[in-house]
């Protein structure tokens, strides 16, 4: 069964189409990269499966629901930017997602910061970008959502953090559960990912699983997205 | 159990898995009535997709050469024979591999052969 469901979705800022009727159907227990170059509309979608904006026509359907309150509470969302009350310590900002979700795990999260040797009592402000990075992937893979989507989720880190955040990311791998990861890093994901979604000026141009693509064009997935986007 | 985290470009992650644990089961580091690790550990170990390590275990399975005890986990098989019929399959695929570069270098099968008992000589 399907987790995500896209129907001829279009979305124009004033003059310039960003989305131009887009299909696209994910099933669950998937970890899906979501491809394209800086600019292609990666962005733009996650954010209208997270209703932070509003689609100029065409409907998104997760678990079957339309977009709504519900569905907000089984998609997890990571930003491509920090939007964390920075003023926060790691403590209270993991009490905040945990008064905010019902599905947190204030356990995994504690166990997660414990095993990074992350100082539970710092002000968000203070850690470093690297730590930062952590510290949002893993309020935001604490939750025991149905759709992980996660935007940009190595960009700017270094690489034992890079590191770090797939191996969490297999580590929070369930059946039941789809994650999606935006990125242009493709050589970093490819081996996490079961299917890749190319996106190019708005369009979906291709959407088939890693191993397809390896066998018919023998080729990794970082080749054939320099040879579709050359 | 090792395996080794890089893996090559043009052939899926699933089939380099496979050629990757028929070795090590050929080459005795897993020995008859082992026990494998999980799907999830070797996830984490080789940094990949767990629905890939699973496709992996499914093609093992098929050849005879791992089974899966319903509660317990996926055990190398006791059959000694299946192994060394495997352990003769890969030696012959290393042997025309072998021989295919040999051909590209300019050496016909004969003059490979040659080249091969000189060779065996000096080590003798």
């Amino acid at each position: 069964m399907s987790i995500l469901n896209c129907e001829n979705l279009s979305k124009a800022f004033g003059r310039k189409v960003v989305l131009n009727n887009v299909n696209l159907s994910i099933e669950k227990g998937r970890i899906v990269g979501l491809l394209g170059p800086n600019g292609s509309g990666k962005t733009t979608l996650i954010k209208i499966i997270n209703t932070l904006l509003v689609p100029d026509c065409g409907s998104v359907r997760v678990d079957g629901l339309e977009l709504g309150i519900e569905t907000k509470g089984i998609v997890s969302y990571l930003p491509d930017r920090e939007c964390l009350p920075d003023w926060m310590s790691v403590e209270e900002l993991i009490q905040f997602y945990c008064d905010f979700y019902e599905d947190f795990s204030k356990e995994k999260a504690e166990r997660m910061i414990e095993s990074l040797n992350i100082n539970i009592k710092e002000k968000f402000r203070k850690l470093s970008k690297g730590t930062r990075e952590k510290v949002q992937l893993i309020l935001v893979m604490s939750r025991n959502a149905k759709l992980y989507l996660l935007d940009e989720p190595i960009g700017g880190v270094d690489p034992v953090t890079r590191d770090y955040i797939l191996s969490s990311i297999i580590a929070s791998y369930n059946e039941e559960a789809t994650v999606v990861i935006a990125t242009h890093l493709i050589n970093d994901v490819e081996k996490i990912l079961d299917e890749v979604v190319f996106i190019k000026a708005g369009e979906i141009i291709l959407h088939d699983s890693v191993d397809n693509i390896r066998e018919e064009h023998n080729m990794s997935i970082d080749e054939k997205f320099r040879e579709v986007f050359r | 159990m090792n395996i080794d985290r890089q893996f090559s470009n043009d052939k899926p992650i699933y089939v380099q898995l496979v050629q990757r644990i028929k070795r090590l089961i050929v080459s005795g580091a897993l020995q008859p009535g082992d026990k494998l690790d999980s799907v999830r550990d070797i996830a984490l170990d080789a940094k990949v997709n767990p629905n890939t390590v699973q496709r992996a275990f499914s093609e093992l399975e098929r050849t005879g050469l791992v089974y899966t005890q319903r509660t317990s986990g996926r055990f190398i098989t006791d059959d000694v024979q299946l192994i060394s019929d495997m352990r003769q399959e890969l030696a012959t695929e290393e042997i025309e591999m072998f021989f295919e570069n040999m051909k590209q270098l300019g050496f016909d099968d004969a003059a490979t052969i040659k080249m091969v008992k000189e060779k065996n000589h000096e080590h003798s």
